[in-house]
């Protein structure tokens, strides 16, 4: 044993022998479900947000820096790229909204029994389209 | 470290109050968790907004966003919002970082450029915030 952590790890089994507790099993095991991919795809759409501060930043950076500087990041936003980009940032933080929301009732103790738990995940997916393709019909109307 | 039963006693030397306060080697204990809860509660509102405000804005020049940001509400808000978003952020990267990155050195060379990263845009924007606004 190296670390105290180790400990924790440690059980007897019916027989009264030492053994290790069994840690989570691979991804790869497990039947893909609602659960478990609507997990991955919060921490996914978080690590795709974080990405998506960089735009943040350099919009807000070259808005306060010149006129030529706020041409260029509007360009690229404007370039078919850009919008790529934006759509998938845009349901990406749309997902993480309404999945975090998901996550504070949880954290309140609410949603466990599987029937809600699992309504509340299709709920996240289906709010997730409707406020992406509703934003960019007003996005298409206004410009 | 070595995965392996080992002859120590299964009791670890730390009471259970002190596992539940979870004061360990670190010397802190939920505040990171209650950092990323409270940051998420206030980014609802806060990124709605900026949603809006955005396709508010849809075509405006530089002056004209320098305009918005310059009312003294937008500058707050916005605020806020940068600086909601980079805590929130770095708290959630660190828990991704701790989890897949294996290794001491790796791991804390990671969460350094991660938390070096998020500090830098944070205060980027921030000073590009409050130039535009005064």
């Amino acid at each position: 044993m190296t670390d105290i952590r180790d400990t924790l790890l440690v059980a007897q089994n019916s027989e009264g022998k030492r053994v290790l507790r069994p840690l989570s099993p691979h991804l790869q095991i497990y039947r893909p479900q609602i659960s478990s991919m609507l997990s991955i795809t919060h921490r996914a759409t978080g690590i795709a947000l974080s990405i998506g501060t960089l735009l943040l930043t350099w919009w807000l950076v070259a808005a306060a820096t010149s006129d030529s500087a706020f041409a260029g990041v509007q360009g690229f936003i404007g370039s078919w790229f850009g919008v790529l980009l934006l759509f998938g940032w845009s349901a990406a933080l749309y997902y993480h909204l309404l999945a975090g929301i998901r996550h504070l009732g949880w954290d309140a103790g609410y949603g466990f029994e599987i029937p809600r738990f699992h309504q509340t995940g299709y709920a996240v997916l289906i709010g997730t389209a409707v406020l992406t393709v509703l934003t960019w019909i007003v996005i298409a109307v206004v410009a | 470290m070595a995965r392996q039963p080992t002859s120590l006693p299964p009791t670890a030397m730390r009471s259970q109050l002190g596992r539940v306060r979870g004061l360990g080697s670190a010397g802190s204990g939920v505040e990171i968790w209650w950092a990323e809860r409270v940051t998420s509660i206030a980014l609802v509102p806060l990124s709605i907004w900026f949603i809006v405000a955005v396709i508010a804005h849809l075509g405006a020049d530089r002056a004209a966003i320098a305009r918005w940001i310059g009312q003294p509400v937008n500058t707050v808000l916005l605020l806020a919002l940068v600086i909601a978003t980079f805590r929130h952020m770095a708290l959630g990267l660190q828990a991704v970082i701790e989890d897949y990155v294996h290794g001491e050195l790796a791991r804390m060379v990671s969460l350094l450029v991660m938390r070096g990263a998020a500090w830098v845009l944070g205060l980027a924007s921030v000073v590009a915030v409050v130039k535009l606004a005064f």
